[in-house]
């Protein structure tokens, strides 16, 4: 574990500590900052990209205590404390992680924007239910809108990403549990 | 204009009753903020009149569920996911369950929170329909005390509540004795996901032997703020559900109905889709009476 502090940091401002992707960070930044600004312009962490900024597109999805939330709409003093995982911690040592694995090979990403947000949402609906069907993966992405038309190709990839799970000997383990038996 | 940080003071009290201090010693100075959904929109656009917000975010008593022998007490920024989880809200609030799911998506509902849906007072507010039908009860709390408040008669107008500037909304109270009432709740919007709606109707019923002895009829998007339709169900108390109640409730309906033009859809066809509503419920009510 490092920790790492703002480079924007100011004395004016308290100090927030949460993890992102398992590493414990310090930021120094008005208290209501949203954390989707606190991840791109303190932390360097520019796969979170911003859609809307008004919480209808999920571009900015990320995991905050295990809770898929819209980054855009969460003032970072609500994150002290915080597991953060963003798009950037589901890949581990290098390995994609499955769901990565499966939107490449189906075509699940076109302009890209949208993709971060995606993968999380479908890594939030494989940690609650590993084996969803068509209609819960359909439900799990509503609040995510990719504006290239892909979502055929996304739906499938996400399905694609939960067979793959289905067939390995190592069943029925949520995607955090499949990325640390790989 | 983009929303400035540094122009809002945010702080975060761990504790309740540090929260009540605060708001009491500056009454209407300070902005509560919990889960984010309504405000932080507004912030990221400019347009967030709040120089100090008090997060609720994290305090305990707030987020509280509790079942006792009557009622099932919801804390108030218990958020929308809580109410989706909850095996007892499940099993004896359908409608509620069916709203919580509703709310805007997986991720809003994560954060968005019960008291927050009815403080912010949207005339379109997705758990309101239910909460009538449910004739719940609102908790408020301050440092002076607490004080309950039927939901019905907590929106006041446009965006405004019967709120004095130093309380908190504390806890949804929902009695459990609908169990056996015929309930019904629809919403319609332009798609299922993410949709604000441009009508929705909630009820809960009781007949004995075809007699309506009960009704409740909440709706959403028909009038400045949520409301019961207390026209319409003087109109079917009492009555055996026939084609002259239906119509006589129709005609109520639409005498009490005041639905606005918008982006959303316009008054004329909220008020045909708020008359459809109504024939699904009772012809719903009648079917289950004859089984």
């Amino acid at each position: 574990m490092s920790t790492s502090e703002s480079a924007t940091s100011s004395k004016r401002w308290p100090a927030i500590r949460f993890n992102v992707n398992g590493e414990a960070r310090i930021v120094k930044v008005p208290a209501m900052k949203r954390l989707l600004d606190v991840l791109r312009e303190d932390l360097h962490l520019t796969g979170t990209k911003e859609g809307c900024g008004e919480g209808e597109c999920g571009s900015c999805s990320v995991r905050m205590n295990g809770e898929l939330v819209n980054s855009c709409l969460v003032p970072v003093l609500q994150a002290e404390g915080a597991d953060i995982q963003t798009v950037e911690g589901l890949a581990l040592d290098g390995e994609l992680h499955p769901l990565q694995e499966a939107f490449l090979c189906h075509g699940g990403a076109q302009c890209g924007i949208c993709t971060p947000g995606m993968l999380m949402a479908a890594a939030q609906l494989l940690d609650q239910s590993p084996h969803p069907d068509m209609a819960e993966i359909r439900e799990a992405l509503a609040g995510n809108l990719c504006r290239c038309t892909g979502f055929m190709r996304i739906f499938e990839s996400v399905a694609a990403a939960v067979d793959a799970q289905s067939a390995s000997p190592a069943t029925r383990l949520t995607t955090e549990q499949m990325h640390h038996a790989r | 204009m983009r929303g400035n940080a540094a122009m809002h003071d945010l702080v975060g009290p761990s504790t309740l009753d540090a929260v009540l201090d605060l708001l009491a010693a500056d009454p209407g100075a300070w902005t509560p903020i919990a889960g984010g959904t309504e405000l932080m929109v507004a912030f990221a656009a400019g347009r967030l009149a709040a120089p100090k917000l008090i997060s609720l975010w994290g305090i305990p008593d707030l987020r509280k569920i509790e079942v006792t022998p009557q009622s099932i007490v919801i804390g108030g920024a218990a958020t929308f996911i809580d109410l989706r989880r909850h095996a007892a809200i499940a099993a004896e609030l359908p409608l509620l369950a069916k709203a919580a799911s509703w709310i805007g998506s997986v991720a809003n509902q994560g954060r968005a929170t019960l008291g927050g849906n009815l403080v912010n007072g949207s005339p379109a507010a997705d758990s309101s329909p239910a909460l009538l039908a449910y004739d719940a009860e609102i908790e408020l709390i301050s440092l002076r005390g607490r004080r309950r408040v039927p939901y019905s008669e907590f929106h006041t107008g446009y965006k405004r509540n019967v709120l004095a500037a130093d309380e908190l909304l504390y806890a949804i109270h929902l009695s459990r004795r609908f169990a056996h009432h015929v309930q019904y709740l629809r919403k319609v919007g332009t798609r299922r996901a993410m949709a604000i709606a441009k009508v929705a109707l909630g009820a809960t019923a009781l007949l004995d032997k075809g007699v309506i002895r009960e009704i409740r009829l909440g709706a959403a998007s028909v009038a400045p703020f949520p409301t019961r339709l207390l026209q319409t169900e003087a109109a079917l108390l009492g009555q055996t559900i026939t084609r002259d109640t239906i119509q006589s409730a129709q005609r109520a309906l639409l005498a009490e109905v005041k639905p606005i033009d918008d982006i959303r859809s316009t008054s004329e066809y909220r008020r045909r889709v708020a008359v459809n509503l109504l024939d699904e419920f009772l012809l719903q009510l009648r079917r289950e009476e004859s089984q």
